[in-house]
């Protein structure tokens, strides 16, 4: 009973009400033995801050169809650091235009998936990325 | 582990305190050596379980009651062990317990965690307790721990917790009695939640006529115990009988009377000697629990897995016994004990 189990939040920051991407992400998540600690919808960045720092996940999942992401996902990312937990992953789902992925990824987000992401891929790049934090 | 980190945690070193909790969680060396300093910390805490079957309400209840404990004594901090299950084929867990929290996150004082229950039946999870005990040393005054949706059976809760809430729902038809059999022996307070729907008032009815008949029952067990236990564990005779309260707790109606009903079991605990009793007992299973996983160990280091598949083989051909082969198997254990003490 030693194993190190992943653990990771899913959180829908803003006020849009459609958490089906959520869901389906955390579904998939847990189908590939991880913790999905869920939180449900219109959470403000400082209660997602908050769920991660008393959970101490080792990734964030962000779904966000608001529009709102540039506003949420910076405010998410300077409060998690500002509690101290600076190598936690956080990673994007939704309707993230083109020109806001870049800026979003210069700032430390992991990845952005978009609809139509095969769950297998976001399992498998989630596993990559904490294993390789953990070695380091 | 030192001092320093011990007194980081109580005054409030959340991220700590987080990190620690997962080393206890995971069972790391760290963790395990955090342990056995933190214990030395702890039994000031009153330990609150809520259990109950799936969809109760126990989440929601939790958080009312949480509130409204933070509300009676602000200077007494909150934690909050949640579990939910693991999937027994992916290990996986969806830990949906903080949905029904949300309200509590604004006061720092409330410090929520999730756990899955990692493949442990009865409820809990195996570092339950353990994680319990890393939130009393850490100065949390009350420790609420909510268990996975139970039935019949999943009754652990009552080893770690020093008052054991069982919550209920009107309308659960007739599969209800064989739960309210197995629930009742444990409840120190029993709800009937969503109080607001048809049938409050028979389903508590019902519950207090079923305390009424086991409470007279337990006075005689309990008579009977103390007979037989040595002087100086004799408890006092019980004289609690379990209130049957209703709640609304999404709309935190009957949440005053709950939490008079919590504080007041704890005095209770404190004057009949009780509290005393159940920690000694939590302690004596811990031991107990403990004891038995590394007598296994020691059992596996001392008689190797040949010697274990020819007593299988032996008895399965009909020569011997599997009575006999255990006897064998003592007999080879303790040669070796012998041996690797030399």
């Amino acid at each position: 009973m030693t194993e190190k189990k992943i653990r990771v939040l899913i959180a829908k920051p803003g006020l849009d009400g459609h958490d089906r991407g959520a869901k389906v992400v955390a579904r998939a998540l847990r189908d590939d033995g991880m913790e999905v600690i869920y939180t449900g919808l219109r959470q403000t960045p400082e209660m997602i801050a908050e769920a991660a720092l008393q959970e101490d996940v080792d990734a964030i999942g962000l779904s966000i169809l608001s529009g709102a992401h540039n506003a949420l996902v910076p405010k998410v990312l300077a409060d998690v650091r500002a509690n101290g937990q600076t190598d936690v992953v956080v990673f994007v789902g939704g309707i993230i235009p083109e020109v806001d992925i870049q800026p979003l990824l210069d700032q430390g987000v992991f990845k952005i998936y978009g609809p139509g992401t095969d769950t297998r891929q976001v399992c498998k790049d989630i596993r990559e990325a904490v294993s390789a934090k953990a070695l380091a | 582990m030192t001092s320093d980190f011990i007194d980081s945690l109580r005054k409030g070193n959340r991220l700590a305190l987080s990190r620690i909790l997962s080393q206890v969680e995971d069972g790391t060396n760290n963790g395990k050596a955090a342990l056995e300093e933190l214990f030395l910390q702890t039994g000031a805490a009153q330990k609150i379980g809520v259990t109950g079957p799936p969809g109760s309400g126990k989440s929601t209840l939790v958080n009312a009651l949480a509130r409204e404990l933070r509300k009676r004594q602000p200077d007494q901090k909150v934690a909050i062990i949640a579990v939910d299950p693991s999937s027994p084929f992916t290990g996986g867990a969806l830990l949906g317990d903080r949905v029904r929290m949300l309200n509590l996150q604004d006061d720092k004082q409330i410090f929520i965690r999730s756990m899955a229950s990692r493949g442990a039946l009865g409820g809990l999870a195996e570092q339950t307790e353990a994680l319990s005990q890393v939130f009393d040393a850490a100065g949390y005054g009350f420790i609420l721990i909510e268990t996975v949706g139970a039935g019949q059976s999943e009754v652990d809760v009552v080893n770690l917790a020093h008052t054991t809430i069982v919550v209920d729902t009107p309308g659960m038809g007739d599969d209800i009695q064989s739960i309210k059999a197995g629930i009742l022996e444990i409840a120190d307070i029993l709800v009937v939640n969503k109080a607001d729907r048809p049938g409050a008032d028979q389903s508590a009815s019902h519950l207090r006529n079923m305390v009424e008949m086991g409470y007279s029952k337990a006075i005689t067990r309990h008579h009977l115990e103390d007979t037989l236990n040595s002087p100086g564990e004799v408890s006092q005779p019980q004289n609690w009988v379990p209130p049957v309260l209703k709640t609304v707790a999404s709309q935190f109606e009957g949440i005053e009377h709950l939490t008079d009903a919590v504080l007041s079991h704890a005095d209770y605990l404190r004057q009949s000697g009780q509290w005393h009793a159940k920690d000694r007992a939590a302690i004596r299973a811990n031991i107990r629990r403990q004891l038995i996983v590394e007598l296994l160990n020691d059992f596996r280091q001392n008689v190797p897995a040949e010697v274990v598949d020819s007593l299988v083989e032996q008895a399965q051909n009909r020569l011997i016994s599997p009575n006999e082969a255990v006897r064998e198997l003592l007999a080879y254990n303790r040669i070796n004990t012998l041996k690797s003490s030399e």
